[in-house]
C-alpha cells in the first residue's frame, strides 16, 4: 500500500507534554517538516541542523526536535545560537522561543541578534501570556487581559500597552525577513509552514536575521475551551496584532 | 629559548589562541579590554571567530553555543562583567561544557573601581552562579604562568568536561614581561572524542550521541543522578589537579599564605626577612578550586611552624580555606587591604615583625 502521509523523522516519538487546544504541537510539528522538506529537496544536509530551545512551555523542545539541539537559559536562545552557527555556518540553526523568553527577558538577546544580521532563525511564538508559571502577564498581554499577576486586567497606564516585536524587529537594519503568522485555520497553518520554510531556505542562501511570529492560544492559563481559545484568539488578539509580512528584503 | 617581552592581557590571549582557542566572544571592561582588543585582530589570523557581543550576559551564552559544537571557546571579562555571566557560567557547568573564562579583577562590591583586586574569590571557588557545581580555578602570579596554564586549561576543561576560570588580578594583565610563548597546538573537532557535542547527528544515528546541550533534569530522580556525576567529576579533579607553590618554608617559623600578585610580593619580603635571618616562607595556591587543602596543612602545620599570615587584597577570603585547612592546630593572623592598595613589603614585614613578637 502506497504511504501518503508519515509522521516526519525530525520530531521524535517522546509524547508533547502540551496541555490540550496549545498550538506549540502543530507549530513544532511544521518547523520539523519543513526542516525535512529541505533535507529531501536536497537543499539541507541532513544533520545540518541545530535546535535550541527556550524557558518557557516550549523548553522541552530539545526533547521534540529529532536533531542536535540546545535548551538555552531564559531569553538567550539568539545569544546561544548566535554561537553554534559562528561554530558551524553550514548548520541551519534556529531557536524556538515563547513571548516570555523573547519579548520581556529576551529582548537584548533577540534585538542584537537582528542588529548583527545573525544568520538564525526565530520561530517567536506569541500567546500572550506566561503560560509555564501558570499564567501571568507578559509584555504581549492585551490591555484588559485577566492574568495571575494583572487580575484586574492589564491596566496600560501602569504598565504600558502591549509589545509588538515584529514590527520592532523590522525597524532593526540587520532584520532580514519577519512575518506574523497564525494557526487558527488550515488556511493560515499552511501560510505559516511557507513562511518558516521561507525563513530556513534565507538562512541557507546567507542572509540575515529572519523571524516568524505565530500567534498561539493558552486555553490553560486563558481560562477558556480550546474552541473558545482560538475564537478569542481571532477577535482579540490578530486585531492588535495583524498578520503579514513585516519585512522581506528577499522580496524587494 | 627566546623571550618575548609582552603585556599580560595579550600573552593570556596569544596563549589562548595558541591553546587552539578559535572562539573569542566578550565585552569591553577595564581592566582586561586589550584581550578583546588584541583578539579582534588575532582571531582572523587563524581562521577563528572573534564577536563584541551586546552584554557579558550574551557572550557567556554564545560561549554556550559555540563549546556545545566542541570547539575550544574563550571568554574574558573583569568583576562586573563575571558577576554578569554567572548565569551562564552555571548553565556551561550544568551542561558540561568545556570553556574557559577570564576574570581580571578588579575592585568592588559593585562599579567598585578599575584597579587590581582579589575581591573575586569567593566569587570564582565558593559559587557565583546557582546550584552545586565548581571551576576549574587558577590563580596566576606571572605572566609566563598565565601562558603555561593556558597551555593545559583547555585540555583539563575537555578531560573533565567542566569550565576552566583565571582568576587574575589586574595586575597580571596589566604588567609587561619577558615571556616565552609556547607553539601553536594543532587542534580540530573530533566528534568520536565528544560524542556529547553538537556535531551533526542525524535520524537514523545512535540515540545516545545526538547532541543535547541541557541543564534541566526536571524529575528529582534524574537531577539526583546528574548531579551525583557532577559529583564525581569534581572529586576526581580534587585529587588530582590541585597545584601549589612552597617557598622557602621547610624550617619556616612563620608561614605567608597568598595567591596571585600577592604572592610574588610575599616573595620579596620572604627574601628580604631571610636575609636578616628570619625564617619565613611562602605557601601559595596555583589551583584555588581544587584547593590544595592538604598540602597547605602539611607545610603550615609542620612542628617548627609557629604562626601562619594570610596576605590578601580583600576582606580576608581566602583566610576561610587557609583556616579550613588548618583546623586550628596553629595561630592564623590575616593582613590585607580593602580598595584595590596592593600591600607594600616593608607592611608585611613590619605585620611579620610584630607576630614574631608574640602580637
Amino acid at each position: 500500500m502506497a504511504v501518503v502521509f508519515e509522521k516526519t523523522k525530525l520530531l521524535t516519538d517522546k509524547p508533547f507534554h502540551y496541555c490540550p487546544g496549545c498550538n506549540h504541537g502543530i507549530i513544532h510539528r511544521l518547523v520539523a517538516e519543513s526542516v525535512d522538506e529541505l533535507i529531501q529537496e536536497g537543499k539541507l544536509e541532513e544533520g545540518n541542523v541545530i535546535a535550541v530551545a527556550p524557558v518557557g512551555c516550549s523548553v522541552f523542545a530539545y526533547d521534540y526536535f529529532n536533531m542536535d539541539a540546545y535548551e538555552a537559559a531564559h531569553g538567550r536562545a539568539p545569544a546561544v545560537a548566535t554561537g553554534a552557527k559562528r561554530s558551524k555556518p553550514d548548520t541551519l540553526v534556529f531557536t524556538y522561543q515563547g513571548d516570555g523568553d523573547l519579548a520581556s527577558i529576551g529582548t537584548a538577546e533577540v534585538v542584537h541578534a537582528a542588529h548583527r544580521g545573525e544568520k538564525i532563525c526565530t520561530i517567536f511564538v506569541n500567546n500572550a501570556i506566561y503560560g509555564m508559571t501558570g499564567g501571568q502577564m507578559a509584555p504581549t498581554t492585551l490591555v484588559g487581559q485577566k492574568t495571575t499577576t494583572s487580575p484586574k486586567g492589564r491596566d496600560e497606564a501602569w504598565c504600558g500597552a502591549p509589545i509588538k516585536m515584529s514590527e520592532m524587529l523590522a525597524e532593526v537594519p540587520g532584520s532580514y525577513y519577519i512575518e506574523r503568522c497564525a494557526v487558527n485555520n488550515n488556511a493560515n497553518i499552511l501560510k505559516t509552514k511557507k513562511a518558516i520554510k521561507k525563513a530556513f531556505q534565507y538562512q541557507l542562501d546567507g542572509k540575515g536575521f529572519c523571524l516568524i511570529e505565530v500567534l498561539s492560544t493558552c486555553p490553560t492559563n486563558w481560562g477558556l475551551s480550546p474552541v473558545e481559545a482560538m475564537k478569542w484568539l481571532e477577535e482579540n488578539m490578530i486585531p492588535y496584532y495583524p498578520l503579514g509580512v513585516k519585512k522581506d528584503k528577499g522580496a524587494e | 629559548m627566546s623571550l618575548t617581552l609582552m603585556k599580560g592581557s595579550e600573552a593570556i590571549a596569544e596563549a589562548a589562541i595558541r591553546a587552539g582557542a578559535r572562539f573569542f566572544f566578550g565585552y569591553p571592561i577595564t581592566p582586561q579590554t586589550e584581550i578583546p582588543e588584541y583578539m579582534s585582530a588575532r582571531m582572523p589570523e587563524v581562521g577563528g571567530c572573534f564577536l563584541q557581543a551586546e552584554s557579558e550576559v550574551a557572550a557567556i551564552n554564545m560561549v554556550y553555543g559555540a563549546a556545545g559544537t566542541g570547539a575550544r571557546v574563550i571568554t574574558s571579562s573583569s568583576s562586573p562583567g563575571v558577576s554578569l555571566k554567572q548565569e551562564g557560567i552555571s548553565y556551561c557547568a550544568g551542561a558540561q561544557l568545556p570553556c574557559v573564562i577570564l576574570n581580571v579583577m578588579r575592585g568592588g562590591p559593585g562599579l567598585g573601581n578599575i584597579q587590581a583586586s582579589q575581591g573575586d574569590y569567593f566569587q570564582g571557588v565558593k559559587g557565583g552562579g546557582n546550584g552545586d557545581y565548581h571551576l576549574l580555578t587558577y590563580a596566576p602570579s606571572s605572566v609566563q604562568e598565565a601562558i603555561d596554564i593556558m597551555m593545559f586549561a583547555f585540555d583539563k576543561a575537555e578531560k573533565y568536561r567542566m569550565p576552566v576560570l583565571f582568576l587574575a588580578d589586574g595586575i597580571i594583565a596589566q604588567m609587561m614581561e619577558p615571556v616565552e610563548m609556547p607553539e601553536m597546538v594543532d587542534f580540530k573537532v573530533d566528534p568520536e572524542k565528544k560524542p556529547w557535542a553538537c556535531t551533526g547527528w542525524k535520524p537514523g544515528d545512535d540515540p545516545e550521541k545526538r547532541g543535547v546541550i541541557n541543564s534541566i533534569y526536571i524529575d528529582t530522580e534524574s537531577l539526583t543522578v546528574h548531579n551525583a556525576k557532577l559529583q564525581a567529576v569534581y572529586a576526581e579533579a580534587r585529587k588530582n589537579e590541585q597545584m601549589w607553590e612552597c617557598y622557602k618554608t621547610e624550617d619556616a617559623e612563620i608561614v605567608v599564605t597568598a595567591f596571585g600578585t600577592v604572592a610574588r610580593i610575599v616573595k620579596t619580603v620572604v627574601d628580604q626577612m631571610r636575609a636578616e635571618g628570619h625564617k619565613v616562607g611562602l605557601f601559595r595556591p596555583i589551583s584555588v578550586w581544587p584547593f590544595p587543602y592538604d598540602a597547605l596543612a602539611e607545610t603550615c602545620c609542620a612542628p617548627q611552624v609557629k604562626a601562619v599570615l594570610d596576605v590578601e587584597v580583600n576582606e580576608g577570603q581566602m583566610l576561610e580555606d587557609v583556616k579550613l585547612a588548618i583546623e586550628g592546630r596553629k595561630p592564623v593572623q590575616f593582613f590585607g587591604h580593602l580598595g584595590s592598595q596592593f600591600p607594600t613589603t616593608a607592611e608585611i614585614k613590619e605585620k611579620i615583625l610584630e607576630m614574631k613578637e608574640g602580637k
